[in-house]
């Protein structure tokens, strides 16, 4: 029987060697998936134990935790609501968002990078602080795009085009985090049902999270397309009708404010997009089709989540098209959805040669006693354009801010690359103002992206120009100052 | 065989040694858990401690007398896991906010003080497990009683969808875990007996030896006694739990891996047209394949608990929570089928892998025994003993730790709850006593 018994045992150790392999994949391989499992609760719980770490703008917390007396030791404390966009909540009711989610391991001291740390936590019975982290944001850009955007519902977004480093992110309107991070269950509650059916719809962050029409900044993408392709430059001319029929339907467009776009019949691409024409787009798209726009707008990040960490919500330009709709699509209507981050991307790879900078908001993640844990860097996403197309559109840009129709962008002394944009969004709705661009053109060191909602309180007479290129203008001039 | 006329007692002094160990441990772990819960220590600790310890010693000095050559690890390690669950109960029981319910702990210690005596008993009993031989049949017969009385009107009773449990007035108990016993000794002894006809008389067929119809008879025999437990007890652990015992011992004693495989094609079988029959197999396959899916998740009798058993495990990481210092309650059931995952969450992995570690020595001990004596029915038995500790443990870990499907079964001599602790301390004893019985060096017994 020795042999047999020998057997045995060997499918014994088989047996207690499975229970090894799957005890440490469910408790060492798998364990960070498991606990940031938002069924999870232990991770609430838990967050509590061990003081949280800042969330820092220029050195100055805009999100830390204060020692409490009540059971859960810390409460968390944001300090000015123009940072809502940027931190979210950390909230014993509703749990967390934005940063504070996105960061969570890096802000509770559960990043594997902290391992030592934690390691002797474990014997020293000290419970781990958490990292803080410093953002890229700069604090005196923050609070101009903040004041600049005043009582409109909207969101400006400030990067450098070079780095991908974002100066400033702000999404209107903001909300008091403090609200829901308060210890009182019931208030929470209450305060996050008045948030979450607020009209303003304040938790949302327009920037990486609103989907709007585009209206003319599209048409950057558009004509981004057309050079890719290899059968237009910026010379070539396009079909130019007071009128234009959308092939198959009986439905008649005109170009905003009923322009003659040059009143010759045909117009450069150059001159349509300084004086956004629509008629000449709409040929423009049908010509190339909805594959050549979708494959240039998929270059550009349309479809695609960015992590800047904050994960944002992808732009969309539809598909299943007929000529009729791509012609709408080619002047940033129909079904076109682009996210203010997404309209930065396209500014800020024009602005850098065709290449996209991957955006980002962490500097530095330190941990309480200042060891670095990382340091954010510049890296390259890819190259959306080519960099003759890059030029040909930042010239274009350039013409349509000194000469063109996005003139409220103009700053003295500066060469100032922009597109306006005014997008419908049905019969009787108010417009979406948009405004995207850098500066200085030659060298740019900051791109912005502005967009206003509900016409910037003026319904369908706000203008891209009017409204949203003075913020931009603002911003800049700050940035440019500095 | 006789006692031994000389006593050596190094064997129990090491056993003595290894066991002030554990009393020291458990005094330690049981003051930690009061700190870490109620941040006092609190004088009702020591009847935790002294019951547990004081019939453990007393246990160990019965060997001395009646068993002093028996194996001096299998005592520690039966005290220590048994220990071990009591604290882990004890704690669980600290944070219920109803304090009514602190019994949990108070009762398990109680089964212990009962168990351990009824060990002893057994140990004083038995003076040579060889006696166990003149009572196959009434074994065979004890064990198929134990398995059908849960399905018994009036006192059989369903738990969570299993019937296993028997009720007597305020007495309840779950009779399969003393069949294991009396079926590890009838299949002993029956296949002592059938050995030889299992294994050579047959006819070929396509260069397979067939054992002739009447001896698979028994065999068939079991398997549909097994596929009954699954049906009509609704229990897929305990049905492959009795199956894989005597697949084992039945390849032992014939060395015919025939055996096995037509064992295992037969019970794969049964149980694919069970789980057909019978919607709880698949909603377990379900939670075992895929418990993350929210849809499993949110089923009724999906993967909730197996998952909420995951999030603790993983919140134990490798060096746990330290005891008291986790949140094991928020798992269903965290005090008998999950009991292993509020070791490992507080444990960590690393408590886990002793634990498990303990086990492997125990059993391993077992199949020490079995090696070293001469007849086949002291090997089939210690094999038995040890195989169904084996088998039990992985069923019921492996199936929180997602090795297997979740059935229910209790782990041995953690899980909450009197008949586990009781069989389990019998098999102590019956090691004990083979142990003890080992023929000497160059001597053959019988």
């Amino acid at each position: 029987m020795t042999p047999e018994i020998k057997r045995i045992a060997n499918l014994i150790i088989l047996m207690f060697l499975s229970l090894f392999v799957a005890a440490s994949t469910m408790q060492v391989f798998s364990a960070d998936d498991l606990n940031n499992d938002s069924r999870n609760q232990r991770a609430v719980y838990d967050g509590y134990k061990t003081q949280r770490g800042s969330i820092l703008v220029n050195n100055q917390p805009i999100a830390e935790s204060i020692k409490t007396n009540d059971p859960y030791q810390y409460i968390r404390k944001y300090y000015s609501e123009k940072y809502s966009s940027l931190t979210g909540y950390y909230s014993l009711y509703q749990g967390r968002n934005g940063l504070e989610n996105f960061l969570d391991s890096s802000l509770r001291g559960d990043n594997s990078a902290q391992f030592f740390e934690q390691l002797n936590a474990l014997f020293s019975g000290n419970p781990v602080t958490g990292a803080s982290v410093e953002l890229t944001i700069d604090e005196k850009i923050q609070q101009i795009a903040w004041d600049a955007l005043g009582n409109k519902k909207g969101a400006v977004i400030v990067m450098e085009p070079s780095t991908g480093k974002i100066l400033a992110l702000v999404s209107k309107p903001g909300f008091d985090a403090n609200l829901l991070s308060t210890h009182d269950i019931s208030a929470a509650g209450t305060n996050y049902q008045k948030l979450i059916t607020d009209k303003g719809a304040p938790l949302i962050n327009r920037v990486v999270d609103g989907l709007y029409a585009p209206g003319s900044v599209f048409k950057l993408v558009v004509a981004a397309a057309a050079f890719e392709s290899g059968k237009y430059t910026p010379e070539s001319l396009l079909p130019n009708q007071r009128k234009y029929t959308l092939p198959g339907t009986s439905t008649v467009i005109t170009n905003s404010g009923e322009s003659s776009c040059g009143g010759a019949s045909t117009v450069s691409i150059a001159t349509a997009l300084k004086l956004s024409c629509n008629i000449p787009f709409a040929q423009l798209g049908v010509a190339l089709g909805q594959a050549a726009i979708a494959k240039q707008a998929e270059a550009f990040g349309f479809g695609a989540s960015f992590n800047i960490p904050l994960k944002s919500t992808p732009s969309v330009y539809p598909n299943g098209l007929d000529d009729a709709q791509t012609a709408m699509t080619a002047f940033g209507q129909f079904d076109v959805r682009v996210t203010p981050l997404q309209m930065m991307m396209v500014t800020s790879a024009i602005a850098n040669g065709g290449i996209e900078m991957k955006p980002y908001l962490v500097d530095q993640i330190f941990t309480s006693n200042l060891t670095l844990l990382e340091q954010g860097k510049p890296s390259e996403i890819g190259r959306a354009i080519s960099t003759s197309t890059a030029e040909s559109l930042k010239s274009m840009m350039v013409k349509a801010v000194s000469s063109g129709v996005s003139s409220n962008a103009q700053i003295p002394g500066v060469k100032v690359a922009g597109k306006t944009g005014t997008a419908q969004n049905g019969e009787g709705q108010p417009y979406t103002l948009w405004f995207t661009g850098f500066a200085p053109a030659d060298n740019p060191q900051v791109a912005v992206t502005v967009v206003i909602e509900d016409g910037g309180g003026m319904g369908q007479s706000g203008r891209g120009n009017t409204l949203a290129a003075p913020i931009a203008k603002k911003i800049m001039q700050a940035v440019l100052n500095k | 065989m006789a006692k031994h006329a000389k006593v050596m007692p190094a064997k129990r002094n090491l056993e003595l040694i290894m066991l002030l160990f554990g009393f020291g441990m458990f005094a330690f772990a049981l003051a930690q858990t009061q700190l870490a819960t109620i941040l006092i220590l609190r004088p009702d600790g020591w009847f935790y401690w002294s019951i547990p310890v004081a019939v453990t010693l007393v246990f160990h000095f019965l060997l001395r007398f009646r068993a002093p050559d028996a194996d001096p690890l299998l005592l520690p390690i039966g005290f220590l896991l048994n220990a071990l669950g009591i604290v882990m109960i004890y704690r669980l029981d600290l944070v219920k906010p109803n304090t009514e319910d602190h019994t949990v702990a108070q009762r398990q210690v109680i089964w212990m003080l009962v168990a351990v005596l009824i060990a002893a008993l057994v140990l004083f009993l038995v003076r040579t497990h060889l006696s166990l031989r003149k009572y196959i049949y009434i074994s065979m017969a004890v064990g198929v009683v134990l398995l059908v009385l849960p399905l018994l009107p009036v006192i059989g009773k369903t738990v969570s969808g299993a019937h296993l449990w028997v009720y007597l007035g305020p007495l309840s108990f779950q009779p399969g875990e003393l069949a294991k016993i009396a079926l590890c000794i009838f299949f002993a002894g029956y296949l002592t007996q059938r050995r030889e006809a299992l294994s050579v008389v047959g006819r070929k067929v396509l260069g397979i030896r067939i054992p002739p119809a009447r001896e698979v008879g028994p065999i068939v025999f079991i398997w549909l006694a097994s596929l009954a437990v699954l049906v009509l007890q609704r229990d897929l652990g305990t049905s492959l739990l009795y199956f894989g015992l005597f697949l084992v011992l039945i390849y032992v004693a014939t060395a015919r891996f025939f055996y096995v495989l037509v064992g295992l094609v037969m019970f794969v079988a049964g149980a694919l047209v069970a789980s057909r029959l019978m919607s709880y197999v698949g909603g377990r396959l379900d939670a075992w394949l895929d418990p993350l899916n929210q849809n499993v998740y949110d089923a009724q009798g999906g993967s909730y608990q197996l998952v909420q058993s995951m999030f603790g495990l993983a919140h134990g990481g490798l060096f746990g929570t330290g005891l008291g210092g986790g949140l094991p309650n928020i798992v269903p059931l965290s005090e008998s089928d999950f009991i292993i995952s509020a070791i490992g969450e507080e444990l960590g992995l690393v408590g886990l892998f002793a634990i498990l570690g303990l086990y492997l020595v125990l059993v391993f001990r077992a199949l020490r025994i079995a090696n070293m004596h001469a007849d086949d029915f002291s090997k089939l038995l210690a094999i038995g003993l040890g195989f169904v500790v084996a088998l039990q443990l992985f069923i019921v870990i492996g199936g929180v730790l997602r090795v297997v499907p979740l059935t229910g079964l209790t782990t041995p001599l953690l899980t909450a709850g009197g008949s586990s602790l009781v069989a389990n301390w019998i098999i102590i004893a019956l090691l004990l006593r083979l142990s003890d019985t080992l023929p000497k060096a160059g001597r053959v017994a019988e």
